[in-house]
């Protein structure tokens, strides 16, 4: 019984081993012709607009209600031992370290993600990717690295658009629903935010929007057998990215915050 | 044959686990040439297209084109190779995003930095080779037919006018008319451009059409080559058995009896 258990840790270790080495090399591949010319301007204006502008909806409902069911929660916590002037600080901080960014990064990575993993994994198993290199074109270069560039720059335009709705989303529970003053609501938003706190979410958002696409495209580009494994590298790169993110959440968070 | 073949293999070996594809593959091809590789579905050919075109690199053996060794080239040098390149694939493998001039243009606009403008009208100068109207350009892949597709994919194939042209199954899962058409239009772009060409295919009447020289792949090897008119009294059991496509002989399919 032992000797299964301890062969199967064995073949999990090397199995995950064997992934992160291949993970790792097709993003020092991918960064490398990510930074060497040429840059197809068009494709990366094109997943711009797939990832920020189109993402904008999903990302814009999930901040509004999260930014109202904070003021909501906080109000109902924070009336126990009346701190009810700390909901606008406690709001647009919560928004701009962590559930603006990473919350953004999860749809994203669900909307985004997916599709490019079945975009890129058809193109591998309709042989589209080897078309490319037929024609003399690196799919590194016209598949991975817009796609790596666009969602760098992409995020954190997506996560301070979030920021914004999401304390808006607060304001209006605080002020139509709780009875704050305006002015004074706007005011503590404002005179606790520090500079750090918005620039570390935008720091997070620019790895999250990394992460999405690196997974998307190493799942899509490593698919194999048809219709079947395109569905697999799906699942993978929404998984795969969803679990990167929250992991390196708590590191960046570490690295700025921790004292 | 002229002194330098313009694609010459020697003891080209590849294998995937323990199953080897590829046990030593010799094969020249003549500058103007057109070989056509026969075999059963699961013998290697593709393996064996996707080598010579650095889609993969093979396990051992050499392979040159112009005399040039490319097996195991740079990325960098490989783009510089496939420039001389074409390729018909078996699915056409066009582009489903982009329209169709942009697929035929694809190798001019984005590789060979043409303007757009340019490469449209060449795009269709193109399609008109493999008698495809004007009106198509604008379409997705998606909103033709498969023969459409085919002779589309043949237009970008065709379209940075290679000295070398490589076809993967042209004539697979089209009508015996449309194959035939297929055919002709792959002997006269081939012509027209003198290229050499290299195809794989398991339908005899298409390797009759296209080819000048035919070579049976089996169990990894080419156990034949010659030309054309000489593939009906060769005088190998394998390769007779093939031709006629019979179930017995001395190629065993692995299917298992009931």
């Amino acid at each position: 019984m032992s000797i299964p258990l301890v062969t199967l840790l064995g073949r999990v270790t090397l199995a995950l081993l064997a992934t992160i080495g291949a993970v790792t090399s097709f993003a020092g591949r991918a960064l490398q012709r990510t930074v060497q010319p040429p840059y197809y301007k068009a494709q990366i204006l094109r997943q711009m607009l797939e990832i920020g502008y189109y993402s904008l909806p999903v990302v814009g409902l999930t901040a509004i209600f999260t930014g109202m069911v904070l003021a909501l929660q906080s109000y109902t916590g924070f009336a126990r031992f009346s701190a009810e002037s700390a909901i606008p600080n406690v709001v647009v901080v919560s928004l701009t370290r962590e559930l603006g960014p990473v919350l953004a990064g999860l749809m994203v990575a669900g909307r985004v993600g997916a599709a490019m993993a079945a975009e890129i994994g058809t193109m591998r198993v309709t042989e589209q990717i080897d078309a490319l290199k037929t024609l003399s074109t690196d799919p590194f270069k016209y598949l991975v690295a817009p796609r790596l560039i666009a969602g760098v720059i992409t995020l954190p335009i997506l996560v301070l658009v979030a920021d914004i709705i999401g304390v808006l989303g607060g304001y209006l529970v605080g002020v139509y629903k709780l009875d704050f003053n305006d002015a004074t609501y706007l005011r503590n938003t404002i005179d606790f935010l520090q500079f750090q706190d918005v620039f570390s979410g935008l720091v997070k958002a620019a790895v999250f929007g990394f992460l999405i696409t690196l997974m998307g495209c190493y799942h899509g580009y490593t698919s194999k057998g048809g219709a079947q494994g395109v569905g697999i590298a799906t699942t993978n790169a929404v998984v795969s990215a969803s679990i990167l993110i929250l992991t390196a959440n708590y590191f960046i968070t570490e690295a700025f915050f921790a004292r | 044959m002229s002194a330098v073949p313009k694609i010459s293999l020697r003891g080209v070996t590849k294998s995937f686990g323990d199953k080897k594809v590829l046990r030593g593959i010799d094969l020249d091809v003549a500058p103007g040439e057109s070989v056509v590789v026969i075999g059963g579905s699961g013998t290697g050919k593709s393996v064996l297209l996707k080598c010579i075109l650095g889609l993969m690199e093979p396990d051992s053996g050499s392979i040159k084109i112009d005399g040039e060794e490319t097996a195991n080239l740079s990325d960098s040098d490989r783009q510089h190779v496939m420039r001389k390149f074409g390729m018909l694939f078996q699915g056409g493998a066009l582009f489903d995003s982009l329209r169709v001039w942009q697929n035929v243009g694809f190798g001019p606009i984005q590789s060979d930095g043409m303007a757009p403008t340019k490469a449209r009208e060449i795009a269709i100068a193109k399609l008109g080779n493999v008698g495809l109207g004007p009106d198509i350009a604008e379409l997705f892949p998606s909103e033709l037919s498969g023969g459409m597709q085919k002779r589309v994919a043949l237009a970008r194939a065709i379209a940075r006018e290679p000295e070398i042209i490589f076809f993967d199954e042209p004539t697979t899962g089209l009508d015996p008319i449309m194959a035939d058409v297929i055919n002709e239009l792959i002997v006269k772009c081939v012509s027209d451009l003198g290229a050499t060409a290299v195809s794989i295919t398991h339908d005899m009447a298409s390797a009759r059409k296209i080819g000048h020289r035919i070579a049976m792949l089996y169990e990894g090897k080419l156990i034949w080559q010659g030309a054309v008119g000489e593939i009906d009294h060769c005088g190998n059991a394998h390769v007779e058995q093939f031709i006629h496509g019979r179930a017995e002989g001395p190629i065993q399919m692995q299917v298992r009896r009931l």
